[in-house]
C-alpha cells in the first residue's frame, strides 16, 4: 500500500514538474528566431530597433534626406531558415549577408522615404528543419500570425518552390535568394522576384570554359543529384552542350544523401568522358570531388555545383585543387560604379570591397555567393522601397518591375512577362576554380568568364 | 559493358561490405542475445563517427581512436542499457521498441545541439594502389583489416571466453543460464555494450571513408536492418556475410542500371528475403 501511494506521489511529483515546465516555456513551438544566427541569442522579434546613427559612405546607400524627431516604423521582413537539416551551411550564409545589410541600414539610419518617414526593417525567422512542410506551414505562420510586411526567401530551389506557393496565394511580395530554378519562375508569379542567375544558366557557361580550356576535349559526362534544382541545371546543360559540339557520354542522377560514390565513378570513368558537369550540393559535392582524387581519377576539367563556392570547400584539401564552381558571386568579382558607368546603369549599395570587408570583419571568414545573396535580398528590396517611396505592395511590384541596376552583386533586372514575371534575367555567373597561391595555400581564383578572369584556369591532373 | 569498372566496383563494394556487416553485426547481437530491436543503432554509429572526428581533432590518430571507442562504445551500450531498456527488458516488444527510440530522439538531439547538422569529413589521407582503372583506396584497405580483426576478437570472445559462453548461454535460454548461476542482467548489459561498441566502430570507419553528419545514422540503420534480415536476425555471422552482399549488390548494380534505382533494387531484395526466407539466407540458429 506504501509502496503503490509512494508511487503515486512520484508520478504527481513528475507531472507537475512537467506541467511548470511548460506553463513557464516562452513560446509555442516553432519559436521564432529574432535574433542575428551568430549573435548571442536575444529574445524576442520585437526588439527595439537600433537607435539612428549616422550613414555610413561604405555600406549604405545614399540614404535621403533626414527627417526631424520622425518616429521611425517598423518593417517586418519574415523568412525562413534552414537552421538544421541539409541546407544549413548555405541557409546560415546567406542569413549572415541579409544580417549584414541590416546592420548597414540602421547605421543609416532606416531606409527614408521622400516625406520624412523612415521604416526600420527588423527580421523575424523560423527554422525550416530544410523541409518543404515546415516552410509552408511557417511561411503561413509569418503572414497570418506575424503579419510579415515584406517576405524573403528560404535558401534552396526546393524550399523556396514551396515558400512560393503561399506567398503568392496570400498576395505577399517576396525577393528570393538562393534559389535558381526555372519552373518555379515560370508559373505567372505576380509577385516573387528571383535574384539568382536562373539554373538553366548555371552550367552552360562551363561547357563554354571547357571548350576554351580544352579544345581536344570531346566527351562530357553530366551527373547530378535528382532535386528539383540540380535536375534543372542538367537538363538545360544537356541540349546546351550537345549544341556546341559535346558528346553527352553519360547523363545520370544520383539521390539525394548519396555517401559513396565510389562506384559511380568507377561507372564515369568506363564511360571515359573529357569533363564531368554537374553535382548538386554541398555535402555530395564535396564527398565526390574527395572521392574522385583519393580514386585519382585523370579528367582534366571538374565543374560541380554549389560546394566549390563554399569557403570550407577547402577542407578536403588536395581534392578541391582544379574543381571549378559556377557562382553567383565571389568577392574578386568586378562590379562597380565605374563599370555600371560603362554599361549605361545606375549602381547602388556599397562597392563589392565594403561588403567584402564589412562581413570579413563581422564574421571572421570571406563571404560567400550565399552571403551576397542573402544581402542582395535586402537591398533591392530597400532600392524597391526608395524607388516606390511607399511600402505599398503595389508600388513596390511596379518598382521592382522597372528596376534595372548594378549592385555588388551583378546586374538585377526581373523579367515582366506574364508567364515567367519576377525571374531573373540579367544576372550572370561567374566560374570559380580553387587553386594553390605561391605560398602553396589554396584559393580561389574567377577563371571564366575571362573579361572577369583573376587568373588563368588550372587543369587537374 | 566495362569489365575494369565492373571488377572495380566489385572491388570497392566488397570492402565496403566488411564495413556494413561489422555495422549490422552489432545491432544483430542485441537482438539475438534479448530479443530487443535496438532504434538506437543509428546514433550510436554516428556517435562513433563524431568521437573518432573529435579524437582528429584533438591529433590523435583516427585509427588508435578506435581503441578508445571500444572503451566509449562499450560504456555508453552498458549505461543505456541500465537506463533505457532494463526496466523494460521483460515488457512487450513494442515497450523496448520505444525505449530505445527514446535513446535515438535524445541522441540525435544532443548530437544536433554539441554538432550542428553541418557536414562533417576527415581529412585523413593514406596511399591508394592502383592497376589500370581498379584503385583500392588505403582508407577503404585499413577498415576492411579492422573490420575482419574485429570480428575474430568478436567470435573469440564468444567462444572462447567464459564471458562469451555466458553471453551465448543467456541469448538460448535466459531462464536456464540464471539457474547455472549467470547473472543475466549484467551479461544482457554487457551485450548492449558490445553491441553498442559494434555500431560506433563501424561508424568510426565509416567516418575515415565518407563525409557524415549527425543525420547519417538514419540512413545507415535502416541498411543495417535490410542486413540484418538478409543474413538471419539474430546471426552476426550473416550479419557479416549480408554486409558483404549488400556492398557488392549496390556497387555492382551501380554499373548496370541508373544509381537511383539501386535503394529501390536493394530493397525489392529486402521484401523477397522477408517473404520467401523470412530467418534470413544464413538463418539464426
Amino acid at each position: 500500500m506504501f509502496s503503490k501511494m509512494t508511487r503515486l506521489l512520484w508520478i504527481g511529483i513528475v507531472l507537475v514538474t512537467l506541467l511548470a515546465l511548460a506553463a513557464c516555456a516562452p513560446a509555442p513551438t516553432p519559436a521564432p528566431t529574432a535574433a542575428p544566427p551568430t549573435a548571442a541569442p536575444k529574445p524576442a522579434a520585437t526588439t527595439a530597433p537600433v537607435a539612428t546613427a549616422a550613414p555610413q559612405a561604405t555600406t549604405a546607400p545614399a540614404p535621403t534626406a533626414a527627417p526631424k524627431a520622425a518616429e521611425p516604423k517598423k518593417l517586418l521582413l519574415g523568412f525562413t531558415a534552414s537552421q538544421t537539416g541539409a541546407q544549413q551551411v548555405a541557409s546560415k550564409k546567406q542569413i549572415e549577408g541579409l544580417q549584414l545589410w541590416l546592420d548597414d541600414v540602421k547605421k543609416a539610419g532606416g531606409i527614408k522615404l521622400k516625406d520624412g518617414t523612415t521604416y526600420l526593417p527588423e527580421i523575424k525567422f523560423y527554422d525550416d528543419e530544410s523541409k518543404t512542410d515546415r516552410v509552408q506551414t511557417l511561411y503561413t505562420k509569418l503572414i497570418n500570425e506575424d503579419k510579415a510586411d515584406f517576405l524573403l526567401s528560404p535558401y534552396s530551389s526546393t524550399l523556396v518552390k514551396a515558400a512560393a506557393v503561399v506567398s503568392e496565394q496570400n498576395d505577399k511580395v517576396m525577393i528570393t535568394a538562393g534559389a535558381a530554378d526555372d519552373a518555379t519562375m515560370e508559373q505567372g508569379f505576380k509577385k516573387t522576384f528571383q535574384l539568382y542567375t536562373p539554373a538553366s544558366r548555371y552550367l552552360t557557361g562551363a561547357a563554354d570554359a571547357l571548350k576554351k580550356f580544352v579544345p581536344t576535349a570531346k566527351k562530357v559526362a553530366i551527373i547530378y543529384e535528382k532535386d528539383s534544382f540540380s535536375t534543372s541545371v542538367a537538363n538545360a546543360l544537356q541540349p546546351y552542350a550537345k549544341s556546341i559540339g559535346f558528346e553527352v557520354v553519360l547523363f545520370e542522377g544520383y539521390d539525394t544523401g548519396t555517401t559513396d560514390f565510389a562506384p559511380f565513378i568507377n561507372k564515369i570513368t568506363a564511360a571515359n568522358p573529357d569533363a564531368i558537369l554537374g553535382g548538386g550540393h554541398f555535402a555530395d559535392g564535396t564527398t565526390f570531388s574527395k572521392q574522385l582524387f583519393e580514386k585519382k581519377v585523370p579528367i582534366q576539367f571538374v565543374a560541380i555545383l554549389v560546394a566549390p563556392p563554399e569557403p570550407t570547400f577547402k577542407d578536403i584539401g588536395d581534392a578541391a585543387l582544379g574543381i571549378i564552381g559556377p557562382s553567383q558571386w565571389e568577392p574578386q568579382v568586378t562590379f562597380s560604379a565605374e563599370s555600371a558607368k560603362a554599361a549605361n546603369l545606375p549602381y547602388y549599395g556599397p562597392s563589392n570591397k565594403a561588403f567584402t570587408d564589412a562581413y570579413l570583419a563581422k564574421y571572421k571568414e570571406s563571404p560567400s555567393y550565399h552571403s551576397a545573396g542573402g544581402y542582395a535580398q535586402g537591398l533591392v528590396l530597400q532600392k524597391a522601397i526608395e524607388d516606390a517611396d511607399s511600402v505599398d505592395p503595389a508600388k513596390i511590384v511596379a518598382a521592382l518591375d522597372k528596376m534595372n541596376l548594378m549592385t555588388f552583386y551583378g546586374v538585377i533586372k526581373f523579367s515582366t512577362d506574364a508567364k515567367t514575371h519576377g525571374k531573373q534575367q540579367a544576372h550572370g555567373m561567374v566560374y570559380m576554380q580553387w587553386q594553390k597561391d605561391s605560398a602553396g595555400k589554396l584559393v580561389t581564383q574567377i577563371v571564366w568568364p575571362l573579361e572577369a578572369k583573376s587568373a588563368d584556369a588550372v587543369l587537374r591532373k | 559493358m566495362n569489365i575494369e569498372a565492373l571488377i572495380a566496383s566489385s572491388i570497392d563494394g566488397l570492402m565496403l561490405g566488411f564495413v556494413f556487416g561489422l555495422m549490422a553485426m552489432g545491432l544483430t547481437l542485441i537482438f539475438g542475445v534479448m530479443k530487443v530491436i535496438n532504434l538506437g543503432h543509428g546514433p550510436f554509429i554516428v556517435m562513433g563517427m563524431f568521437a573518432i572526428l573529435v579524437m582528429s581533432q584533438l591529433g590523435i590518430n583516427p585509427y588508435l581512436g578506435l581503441v578508445i571507442v571500444v572503451l566509449l562504445g562499450l560504456l555508453t551500450g552498458i549505461v543505456v542499457y541500465f537506463v533505457a531498456v532494463h526496466r523494460v527488458i521483460n515488457a512487450p516488444e513494442l515497450t523496448t521498441l520505444l525505449a530505445t527510440f527514446s535513446v535515438n530522439m535524445i541522441l540525435i538531439g544532443a548530437l544536433t545541439i554539441i554538432f550542428s547538422t553541418s557536414p562533417r569529413g576527415l581529412d585523413l589521407e593514406l596511399p591508394s594502389f592502383r592497376t589500370g582503372a581498379i584503385t583500392v583506396l588505403g582508407t577503404r584497405f585499413v577498415a576492411v583489416l579492422v573490420a575482419v580483426g574485429v570480428t575474430i576478437a568478436l567470435y573469440s570472445f564468444l567462444y572462447r571466453t567464459r564471458t562469451g559462453k555466458s553471453i551465448r548461454a543467456v541469448a538460448n535460454n535466459r531462464g536456464a543460464a540464471e539457474l547455472m548461476g549467470i547473472n543475466s542482467s549484467w551479461i544482457l548489459a554487457l551485450s548492449f555494450g558490445i553491441g553498442t561498441l559494434l555500431a560506433m566502430i563501424s561508424g568510426g570507419l565509416l567516418a575515415t571513408l565518407f563525409s557524415f553528419t549527425v543525420l547519417s545514422g538514419g540512413g545507415l540503420e535502416v541498411k543495417s536492418f535490410v542486413i540484418v534480415v538478409l543474413g538471419g536476425l539474430g546471426n552476426p555471422t550473416g550479419a557479416l556475410f549480408g554486409g558483404i552482399i549488400i556492398g557488392l549488390l549496390e556497387s555492382i548494380t551501380t554499373i548496370f542500371i541508373p544509381v537511383s534505382w539501386v535503394p529501390v533494387f536493394e530493397f525489392v531484395v529486402f521484401v523477397l528475403i522477408l517473404l520467401f526466407r523470412p530467418n534470413g539466407l544464413f538463418g539464426a540458429r
